[in-house]
């Protein structure tokens, strides 16, 4: 059980974290200035997510174990995150569909999680839900002004929500980890999560002008472990300095 | 050393400024959330405002700094994230004060979020109090701020969002 719940733990962790670092790479590059620290804010709600939760899993490891240590020396075989929030950014319509598809997903994870009976992660959530809302309604006013805009902005989002389906079905497998976390009354039921996130798609889709995209299977791995070649290199960036100076302070 | 009465210490805590707002004491902010006096320790329970808000680190420095000052050397500062913080805890003096800066205090309660394309808040222009301004962007200089820009003294300017 205690086991499990590191392994749970993690995988919100890493999600956080993982995301926050690839939308930290838009910081200076953004299509203009206000959306570029639109997504600097929300790379950083991301970062601070993740340090609470890494906190947590690490107390829960135990064993000397810190949020710094499972951050920057761990392999990426050991990383939980889905494999949706690794790929790479793309364009900005890839990196906003991305956005969009995971932070509807959050939105109802934290809802639920509010619930729960861990005391640590209700109040986490507690913390989190407040910035994943702002988020939420940012990323889908973008998919909708991006699908409704020009005919190039429309093809792209189209485009990019397209390849992102079978990544983002991953959200929704649960293994044994989750159907744990359910039972004990910690974890959420991501069979509920996955009607309500279709909803709210098909929802923004439609007033997005754009197709909701043919069922498809799920590409998974990422929450037990197996990772795409994408993400060795942005852990290679993001663990560089403390692996060199691994006694380096701020 | 000295002993402090809670109230004492609460005083003392006056004047630790927010890092990122000097303006602002924490406790104009509603940060410091409990004074703990067993005796052996002096417990002050802070909370962030954003969860990302790299401000904390500073402020736990500052409020160590501040009452080692005053000869407090069992000072223990603890980061506490529930219940989660809430504009509304700022103080009306800090409200104030955040005006003469330049930056709108949070109006109201938060907005309905869950409207797309919704109405963006009306807030008043801490420059020339006008009601006559507009949302730029949802995510200002800050994480606990939006970017306004006022359509009659066409000055832009920070809102502190509601949270």
């Amino acid at each position: 059980m205690q086991n499990e719940l590191v392994q749970y733990t993690l995988r919100l962790g890493d999600n956080a974290l993982i995301l926050g670092q690839r939308l930290t790479e838009w910081c200076g590059h953004g299509p203009i200035l206000e959306q570029d620290i639109a997504l600097s804010n929300m790379a950083l709600d991301q970062l601070g997510q993740a340090r609470m939760l890494l906190q947590y899993a690490a107390q829960l490891k135990g064993e000397g174990s810190t949020e710094d240590a499972l951050a920057f020396f761990r392999q990426e075989g050991e990383f939980r995150n889905l494999l949706l929030l690794e790929l790479e950014n793309g364009d900005w319509g890839k990196t906003i569909a991305r956005q969009f598809l995971f932070d509807t997903f959050n939105y109802f994870q934290y809802t639920a999680l509010l619930q729960s009976e861990d005391e640590t992660l209700r109040a986490i959530a507690q913390k989190a839900i407040k910035e994943v809302t702002y988020h939420a309604q940012w990323s889908a006013e973008w998919v909708i002004r991006l699908g409704d805009g020009t005919d190039e902005s429309h093809k792209r989002i189209q485009e990019a929500v397209d390849s992102l389906w079978e990544w983002a079905n991953e959200m929704f497998v649960a293994d044994a980890v989750d159907e744990l976390m359910l039972e004990k009354g910690i974890g959420v039921n991501l069979t509920e999560i996955h009607a309500l996130w279709e909803e709210k798609v098909a929802q923004v889709l439609a007033m997005a002008t754009l197709q909701m995209p043919a069922e498809t299977w799920a590409q998974t791995g990422g929450k037990q472990g197996d990772h795409t070649e994408s993400l060795g290199f942005l852990l290679a960036e993001m663990q560089s300095l403390p692996r060199t100076y691994p006694e380096a302070k701020w | 050393m000295k002993q402090y009465s809670e109230k004492e210490i609460w005083e003392m805590l006056v004047s630790v400024p927010d890092p990122e707002i000097p303006a602002l004491s924490v406790l104009d902010l509603g940060i410091v959330r409990e004074v703990v006096l067993t005796g052996e320790q002096t417990l002050i329970k802070i909370t962030p405002t954003y969860s990302g808000c790299p401000a904390m680190k500073e402020i736990e420095e500052n409020i160590l700094k501040e009452l080692q000052a005053q000869g407090i050397d069992n000072a223990v500062v603890e980061t506490i994230l529930s219940p989660p913080w809430t504009t509304d805890w700022m103080t009306e003096e800090g409200k104030e004060k955040l005006r003469k800066f330049g930056i709108a205090p949070p109006e109201g309660s938060s907005a309905d979020k869950s409207v797309l394309f919704g109405e963006a808040k009306k807030v008043t222009c801490p420059y020339c109090q006008s009601r006559n301004t507009q949302m730029v962007s949802q995510f200002g200089s800050t994480a606990c701020k939006s970017l306004y820009k006022c359509e009659d003294c066409l000055e832009p300017f920070d809102y502190f969002k509601c949270l």
